[in-house]
């Protein structure tokens, strides 16, 4: 995808905080260049998080819902209404110490593939697996990175989520849909999980819980037969049956194209300040790259907002005469 | 769509598959699924791309739960490469065209 031409803006991601970004910096006509990311079945894809959810309840606008994926390809259709180029590559690497900043994407080497006046990164956050060997071994065969995907595959089976938080209970209330029971493993005795989430998780027939409890290992030959439990009080390891695991313990930012580059707080999250500013001017933050506290659509978009109007106020100020 | 992109069913997939004379590249999916969108305009540019020496097959495991169950899809997108018959490989989750090729380019005359 290598351009000679010097660009206003470039923002890597579309989820809701890159995608708004560029309708914004397309609309005030800096004809931003997205780097969509590339597909996957993880949240790490073109639309981010969202592709892998079904219905949004709390996005402004859509009185009777909206799907995750369709609510990404409406923004995807305004940004390109707007004049935004997307293209579906992945940043590789990134020189934010060169002015205008330096991007590769792609298989591209040497030569940077882009240079861009301004950098809004919008990489936002990926969901993260449990690391077991067997886990990666058993993707695809009952270890599934996506619930909206692959619950169908589970109709009147056994399944267990892993988790305790808000993702972890959507996934279990819509594996509900397909499975025959869904056991909840969580490492502790009390959820994190929104009020509303864990009314509607407690209610259901096809939900139960082990709570206390982390999986030491996923089991089966071909196809996942069961987890192994293990007490986290006593030690005391026990075989749960099921058929289909769905891994929903959390979340970690895509940063790590920036390490040594740009400042994290403890959990590798990007530092913003004044907004969207990160330490490197004309380098912007938005999204849940940048968000560990909220980390909702409507608050990503939102931050996304104001990464282009700071990356715009930012181009102004560099034509200002002195 | 593009016109080197087949859609087969339960009925026609041994007719239009594993009795093909070419390799053909299955895409098992879904309407609710996420990344199968995503993943599908590369398959379309794979299928540009290597006309004549690969087919593209799109099977919908909603309307074609038979095929799906008989190569033990579990997970979507779900790439099967078949050649003279028989799956050569195997790609679980959606990924990048870079990806798909240099799993597919070398089951190709």
């Amino acid at each position: 995808m290598r351009t000679g031409r010097i660009r206003d803006v470039v923002i890597l991601g579309s989820g809701p905080a890159g995608l708004t970004a560029a309708i914004y910096a397309a609309r005030a006509d800096l004809n931003p260049l997205v780097l969509e990311g590339e597909p996957s079945s993880t949240s790490d894809q073109p639309g981010g998080q969202l592709m892998l959810t079904t219905e949004v309840e709390n996005f402004p606008g859509f009185a009777e819902g909206v799907m995750g994926p369709e609510l990404m390809l409406q923004m995807r259709a305004q940004a390109v209404r707007f004049g935004a180029d997307l293209v579906v590559e992945k940043a590789t690497s990134v020189n934010l110490s060169a002015s205008p900043v330096e991007i590769w994407a792609g298989d591209d080497a040497g030569e940077p593939s882009v240079r861009s006046r301004t950098l809004i990164i919008a990489t936002g956050a990926r969901s993260l697996l449990l690391g077991l060997p067997n886990e990666a071994r058993l993707i695809g065969h009952g270890v599934s990175t996506c619930a909206t995907c692959d619950g169908f595959f589970f109709r009147n089976k056994p399944i267990a989520v892993v988790g305790g938080g808000d993702s972890a209970l959507e996934e279990a209330l819509f594996l509900t849909k397909f499975g025959r029971s869904v056991t909840v493993i969580h490492r502790r005795k009390e959820l994190r999980a929104s009020r509303i989430m864990q009314d509607r998780a407690f209610r259901n027939e096809k939900i139960d819980f082990v709570w206390d409890s982390a999986v030491s290992d996923i089991l089966g030959a071909e196809q996942v037969e069961g987890v192994r439990l293990r007490d986290v009080r006593t030690g005391h390891e026990r075989v749960l049956p099921v058929e289909g695991v769905f891994v929903a313990i959390g979340h970690a930012p895509n940063t790590g194209l920036f390490s040594g580059q740009l400042d994290m707080n403890a959990n590798g999250y990007l530092v913003t300040h004044g907004g969207t500013k990160t330490g490197i001017a004309g380098v912007f933050a938005c999204g849940d790259v940048q968000d560990h506290e909220y980390r909702q659509a409507v608050t990503a978009a939102g931050s996304g907002c104001m990464a282009a109007i700071d990356a715009e106020r930012y181009l102004a100020a560099q034509h200002e005469p002195r | 769509m593009a016109d080197n992109i087949i859609t087969v069913s339960d009925d026609t997939f041994d007719e239009q598959v594993t009795l093909a004379d070419v390799p053909v590249l299955v895409d098992f999916w879904a309407e609710w699924c996420g990344p199968c969108k995503m993943v599908a305009p590369v398959l379309e540019e794979i299928a540009d791309d290597k006309k004549g020496a690969l087919r593209v097959a799109k099977v919908n495991v909603d309307d074609n739960p038979r095929t799906a169950q008989r190569f033990q899809v579990m997970s979507i997108p779900t790439l099967l490469l078949f050649k003279d018959g028989e799956p050569q490989s195997r790609i679980v989750g959606a990924r990048p065209k870079s990806q798909i090729l240099s799993e597919v380019e070398p089951h190709l005359s």
